[in-house]
């Protein structure tokens, strides 16, 4: 009954999506105030359907009701109650309904919060958000329905994959998706500004927060995949360039362009037919990334087994709204006027050098994975473009925009004297430096530009940290002032300086893994000892282990510090019981100036096991880094002039007529 | 005012293209230089694959080929059916490797035709078969879509 219930929800949430798809573009379109008027309540109920019928898909895997047939295929009755949960979306058909519930409620938020919105605006972006919903509500429906009954129902299921059932890979799949999704609002505003013809700081106002909310959740999301890679796959790796990340990496740049580029929209009025482009490529790279992950085209090391005729259903999709949207924008992009005048050096000059690298860093990356496609379309022949590729293209394209995070905050508005803000920088150079020949100290060995890496990221962290100074005029003023100032601060201000200083975090984290990593593979014997990192790991032996749905083989490992402290870890080949699927756990015990990370290996001879360890430098700051963004992000859009709305000015010329 | 309005586009131009210049450089040269190239061990024999040339072979773990516990080296070998090449990898093998089951191997042919593998390639999956090593045994006949992988290698 349950299910059934849930499947007549996802129907009717259709017919609601093509409502509020059709009545209010119709009505915008003729200026009929009613029939603008049904989007936001179209919109809730729309949110509210769905909603019930994702509630009806996780109590059917809670209660493991092995009739329905998704259930059957991807829970198990011993599956802990968190597991249960996230396998919901553990597979194909339950993460489209996550995705569309994200996108429903998203559409549901502009109809709640969207009353300073002008009428007009707000219909469309509601209808062209229904849109999206229309084509992939009608995608799970035809082709992926997570409903489906088996009769007679199966006693026992056949469990989730095994590597799945992991805490952080039970929130990444929703931080993603809401990530992806989220861009649909950047999306719907450019559609529906370009429909109405018209952009103003109002626009950017709207735009700006909902861009920063998506940009977040991606940030989350791809760390959390990466922390997950990083200890659950036992390859010591943290990034691959897999196509799979690669989807996921790319609207994060293109949303981070769109972060920098709507700023110039809303404080100087320029830069418009840029941002609307961006705003569209942001969420087609999603929908490309959606393609991408679900149609199995790429082979990739996250792939899952796939269904081909999904895959076309998606690239459809695809086609119709990017090529939809770029159509529209061609048609009407020249309509839409900017106003602000800026000289090449000036804040807007740095912002739009920040968008280009951002895009052509984002191109880059776009060749190398769909390259493989084409080739194999075009001349059959298999080939794989590997992280060699994506350092020598994606780093140093993007070298230049890191060497300029410090600057371009520095830069006044339309016109910059771009030596005057270098020479106020020579501090933070001088540390930059410091910290370079220190790092060349720490670690003798490894490539000579590691310890420029270093510097390069300590440069972004002192820039962020003398700009927050100087705002605070410290020197001058005095404690008291200082601190009233920086109390001060508007959140948007905070939001550039964490955002920055989690970039340069982060680059020292890069740098440090690459250049610095540590590894050993050895067989060991119980009482054996091997060195790395300038510690001592100790295999004390083995002990079977029983979990609630495995049973694993553990080896134990004490690692001595130089001080002569010790910790213990452990590493575990596991085999799940369903499925008799193995999989490793890794030990790591984390220092300050690293971790160090032991997978334990296939037996060898009576006693013994390979065992390959290694030591990751820095590693914590590439975690810290992104949670920084993340906190930028969110002191960003806590910014109190987002939601006081738009500016006098926009909002009385909001109320001319639209047509 | 108009003509400096001219110069300012234009200097952002300039720019704009300088940038995209380098970045079509920088892609262009990279894919000539970086990239692999996918064989089975047929297409290795008959392409004449230079040794040294770095690679990923792709087929199926022959059954009964897997050396394994003498030191940190394990050895196995890579078939299509018709031709084999032995493989030889330092490492730990991925939790899903197993004999029968697909694989992908990158890294170098050897001057006497082994293999010396840096990476092997795992899959989230078990009844996952890499794509490239599904297509090269459905072309020849070995396999098809939706059956259980050759030689037994599917659970369940």
């Amino acid at each position: 009954m349950i299910p059934e219930i849930g499947q007549f929800a996802l129907i009717l949430a259709f017919a609601t999506a093509l409502y509020q798809f059709a009545v209010p573009l119709y009505g915008a379109w003729r200026g009929d105030q009613r029939l603008m008027a049904v989007a936001p309540p179209a919109a809730m109920l729309q949110v509210c359907l769905i909603a019930l019928a994702f509630g009806c898909l996780t109590w059917s895997y809670i209660t493991s009701d092995f009739s329905v047939e998704n259930v059957f295929m991807n829970s198990h009755s011993d599956k802990p109650l968190i597991y249960k949960i996230s396998g919901v979306w553990g597979n194909h058909e339950g993460s489209m309904v996550l995705w569309v519930l994200i996108l429903a409620i998203f559409g549901s938020a502009v109809a709640m919060f969207g009353g300073n919105l002008p009428p007009s605006l707000k219909a469309r972006v509601i209808a062209v958000q229904g849109s999206i919903s229309v084509a992939f509500l009608l995608f799970i429906l035809l082709t992926s329905n997570p409903f489906n009954r088996l009769d007679p129902a199966p006693i026992e299921g056949r469990g989730l994959n095994p590597i799945l059932q992991d805490p952080a890979l039970a929130i990444h799949p929703p931080m993603l998706y809401a990530g992806y999704v989220g861009l649909s609002i950047a999306f719907s505003f450019a559609v529906a500004a370009l429909i109405e013809g018209k952009v103003d700081a109002a626009w950017a106002r709207w735009v700006r927060p909902w861009t920063l909310a998506a940009w977040m959740f991606l940030t989350v999301g791809i760390a959390l995949g990466s922390w997950w890679a990083y200890y659950e796959l036992g390859w010591g790796g943290w990034w691959f360039w897999d196509p799979v990340e690669n989807a996921s990496f790319m609207p994060w740049l293109i949303a981070a362009a769109l972060l920098h580029s709507a700023i110039v929209v809303e404080k100087r009025n320029a830069l418009k037919v840029w941002t609307i482009l961006l705003a569209i490529l942001a969420f087609s790279l999603s929908l490309l990334g959606t393609f991408l992950v679900r149609s199995g085209v790429l082979t990739s090391v996250h792939s899952f087994a796939v269904d081909p005729a999904r895959g076309v259903f998606v690239l459809g999709i695809l086609c119709v709204f990017i090529g939809g949207a770029l159509t529209l924008y061609a048609w009407r992009a020249p309509v839409i006027k900017s106003s602000g005048l800026f000289a090449p050096i000036s804040r807007e000059g740095a912002l739009v050098v920040n968008n280009l690298i951002l895009t052509a860093s984002c191109a880059a990356v776009f060749i190398g994975t769909l390259y493989p496609l084409a080739l194999e379309a075009v001349t059959g022949e298999k080939i794989s473009v590997g992280p060699p590729y994506f350092n020598l293209t994606f780093g140093p394209l993007i070298l230049p925009l890191l060497l300029l995070v410090p600057l371009g905050p520095l830069l006044s508005w339309k016109r910059a004297d771009i030596w005057a803000a270098t020479q106020r920088l020579w501090v933070a150079a001088a540390i930059a430096i410091v910290f370079a020949i220190a790092a060349a100290a720490w670690q003798s060995r490894g490539p000579w530009l590691a310890p420029v890496g270093v510097a390069l990221g300590v440069w972004i962290v002192a820039g962020a940290v003398y700009e927050l100074l100087s705002r605070s005029n410290l020197r001058k003023a005095g404690a008291a002032v200082a601190w009233a100032r920086i109390k001060g601060m508007p959140g948007a201000t905070w939001g550039m300086l964490l955002a920055h200083a989690g970039v340069g975090v982060m680059v020292i984290g890069i740098v440090a893994i690459t250049a610095w990593k540590q590894e050993v593979v050895t067989v060991l014997k119980p009482g054996d000892a091997m060195q790395i990192g300038g510690r001592i790991v100790t295999f004390t032996g083995e002990s079977p282990v029983t979990g609630p749905n495995y049973s694993a083989e553990r080896g134990n490992f004490r690692i001595t510090a130089s001080s002569g402290a010790t910790a213990d870890v452990w590493s575990e080949k596991r085999v799940f019981k369903p499925s008799n699927q193995p999989t490793t756990e890794v030990g790591i015990q984390p220092y300050l100036d690293g971790d160090v990370y032991v997978v334990i290996g296939d037996r060898a001879g009576d006693t013994g096991r390979t065992v390959r360890a290694y030591f990751h430098p820095l590693v914590w700051m590439i975690w810290l880094g992104a949670a920084l963004m993340f906190m930028g992000g969110l002191a960003s859009i806590a910014d109190r002039r987002y939601r006081v709305g738009a500016p006098k000015k926009s909002s009385a010329a909001a109320v001319q007529p639209a047509e | 005012m108009a003509l400096s309005r001219k110069r300012k586009r234009g200097a952002l131009i300039v720019g704009g293209l300088g940038i995209l210049g380098v970045a079509a450089g920088l892609v262009l040269y990279a894919l000539s230089d970086t990239i692999t190239f996918f064989y089975t061990p047929s297409d290795v024999v008959e392409k004449n694959v230079e040794p040294g040339t770095r690679m990923r072979l792709g087929g199926l773990v022959a059954d009964g080929s897997v050396i394994r516990g003498q030191g940190e080296e394990v050895g196995f070998t890579v078939t299509d059916t018709d031709r084999e090449i032995k493989v030889s990898y330092i490492g730990i093998l991925p939790d899903l490797f197993r004999e029968g089951q697909g694989v992908i191997a990158e890294g170098v042919l050897e001057p006497g035709g082994n293999f010396k593998a840096d990476t092997v390639l795992a899959k989230h999956d078990e009844n996952y078969m890499p794509r490239e090593v599904a297509d090269a045994l459905k072309a020849k006949g070995v396999w098809k879509d939706g059956q259980p992988v050759p030689q037994g290698g599917a659970v369940q």
